[in-house]
């Protein structure tokens, strides 16, 4: 307990810092995926492929890929925007199928019914598919958010500053409080941004309160994509 | 907002084929008028076309070849997407968008065509008081509602933005009989208040013959096996397709006059007595 009183604010420094490296992929890998989950399940024929090669992305284990990025992206070695787009990458391989599923779950008749009611297609989508596959696309941004706040902490390895570090440090100097106080910040974030989809979620998705089918749905999408997250790890 | 003004909408099908990518001749050469302001009912068993009928009126469905005409005007110079929203559309399963409530489900349409929020709404809650519902049911969600209940507010969204033609998909397919009679006498109550020209498609006869001032009977491959008044269908059924499908060939519909007591009671085909007639 005695390094954790007189390292406070590195850890809580080192927190902050790890949130800010995981927000960006969070959400750019989820606005990515949108797209490219619509098109998969728009057009049967590509979804196939879209997946699997999407599938296999997220097979690349996350230290050689980080250190490959430098090569790729022709940044330095310790910008953190290796560990970004990574991360991203991650984060779209998980999502698109999360995404794909979710436009599949969106009633055909209804989709009917609004193209009877005189809906464009550009309105058809923001007003009513985007919203129907809610439920399955939070499913899939929470597995998202979690893979992405511990996959951060392998950033450090390479030089780019997360709560890896206190993993790093801690082992080397046999610390074991600075190695849990690693682990239970890792947790904390991961929960907190847990309740701020779920939260979202209640806000944005207020017709969802109550229904068991959807949230049935949604349950089903998050094994999902756990399975696939699992699958590779 | 700037309203066209609407014609009487006639509606004529002239020689109208659909054929589907996977080769299915949906409908072929089909001719009709369908006269305005009337309820036309199309009816025939799954697969004689009858739905892809309908959505050819808004053009959901493109006709391959021939052309379909709302009172002389020929929709396939329309953008789909205007001509639908004056068209209104009921469907089976209502088709109610999940996560709309009730009253924002009746405005939609209104608000497409560029009506403010408020009015559309206001307009919305007029048109529940019209279908009999509840004005306490605008702010639930659809699946708060009873089968029934969301029929209804199909009905009402297919009505708000005023269109003059109505048109309905087996609308009453999924609720209970008792239900189900309550709806189609709230349609013939309505089409004959509002004056709309209402295409109503279904399986059952006896619908058909209720709510159908003209019936419109379909063979395979949107052949017309007969059209006309319930009552000309009945006095002279055009063949031994439409003789089975009206349940005349089994005895169905025919009443005989039983002399009791010196009155005449009419009575069914099964010998039930059915009512008296009036000197």
């Amino acid at each position: 307990m005695k390094w954790v009183e007189s390292n406070l604010g590195l850890v809580w420094d080192l927190t902050l810092t790890h949130v800010a490296l995981c927000i960006p992929p969070i959400v750019i890998g989820f606005l990515l995926s949108i797209p490219i989950g619509w098109f998969a399940n728009r057009f049967r024929v590509s979804r196939g492929t879209i997946l699997v090669v999407l599938g296999l992305l997220y097979t690349i284990p996350s230290l050689p890929l980080f250190i490959f990025m430098p090569l790729i992206l022709g940044t330095s070695q310790v910008s953190s925007l290796n560990v970004t787009v990574a991360l991203t990458i991650y984060a779209v391989a998980l999502m698109v199928r999360s995404a794909s599923d979710g436009f599949g779950s969106v009633d055909s008749d209804i989709l009917q019914a609004a193209s009877a009611m005189g809906y464009s297609g550009w309105q058809r989508f923001w007003r009513v598919e985007l919203p129907l596959s809610g439920p399955v696309l939070l499913a899939g941004l929470r597995v998202v958010s979690a893979s992405t706040v511990s996959l951060a902490t392998i950033g450090s390895v390479i030089g780019v500053t997360s709560l890896g570090y206190l993993f790093l440090n801690g082992l080397q100097r046999t610390i074991p409080a600075e190695v849990a106080s690693g682990i239970v910040a890792v947790l904390v974030i991961a929960v907190v941004f847990d309740l701020v989809i779920v939260l979202a979620g209640r806000l944005l998705l207020p017709w969802n309160r109550g229904d068991r089918s959807a949230r049935a749905t949604a349950r089903a999408a998050r094994r999902r994509a756990v399975l696939v997250a699992e699958g590779a790890s | 907002m700037v309203r066209r003004r609407l014609g009487p909408a006639m509606i004529e099908f002239r020689s109208v084929t659909k054929q589907f990518p996977d080769g299915t001749v949906a409908v072929d050469s089909f001719d009709l008028v369908i006269p305005p302001r009337k309820t036309t009912v199309l009816v025939g068993s799954s697969g004689c076309g009858k739905t892809t009928l309908l959505r050819m009126i808004n053009r959901m469905i493109d006709p391959t070849s021939g052309s379909i005409l709302i009172d002389g005007e020929d929709t396939s110079g329309l953008a789909p997407v205007k001509l639908r929203r004056r068209i209104g559309y009921v469907m089976q399963n209502s088709g109610l968008l999940p996560h709309r409530k009730v009253i924002d489900n009746v405005a939609t349409v209104p608000i497409l065509n560029g009506v403010p929020k408020k009015d559309a709404r206001a307009r919305a809650l007029e048109l529940l008081d019209t279908v009999g519902l509840d004005r306490s049911l605008a702010s639930k969600y659809p699946r708060q509602l009873s089968g029934g209940q969301q029929q209804r507010v199909g009905v009402a969204r297919g009505l708000a933005a005023d269109p003059n033609i109505l048109l309905m998909d087996e609308p009453f397919g999924a609720v209970d009989p008792i239900v189900r009679a309550e709806l189609q006498q709230e349609t013939i109550r309505l089409q004959e208040g509002l004056g709309k020209t209402v295409v109503f498609v279904t399986h059952d006869i006896d619908e058909a013959f209720l709510l159908g001032h003209q019936v419109v009977i379909l063979q395979k491959g949107g052949h017309i096996a007969q059209v006309g008044s319930p009552a000309e269908i009945l006095a002279n059924p055009a063949n031994d397709f439409v003789a089975s499908f009206v349940g005349a060939d089994r005895g169905k519909r025919v009443l005989r006059i039983e002399r009791v007591d010196g009155r005449d009671v009419v009575v069914d085909e099964n010998g039930t007595p059915t009512g008296v007639l009036q000197p």
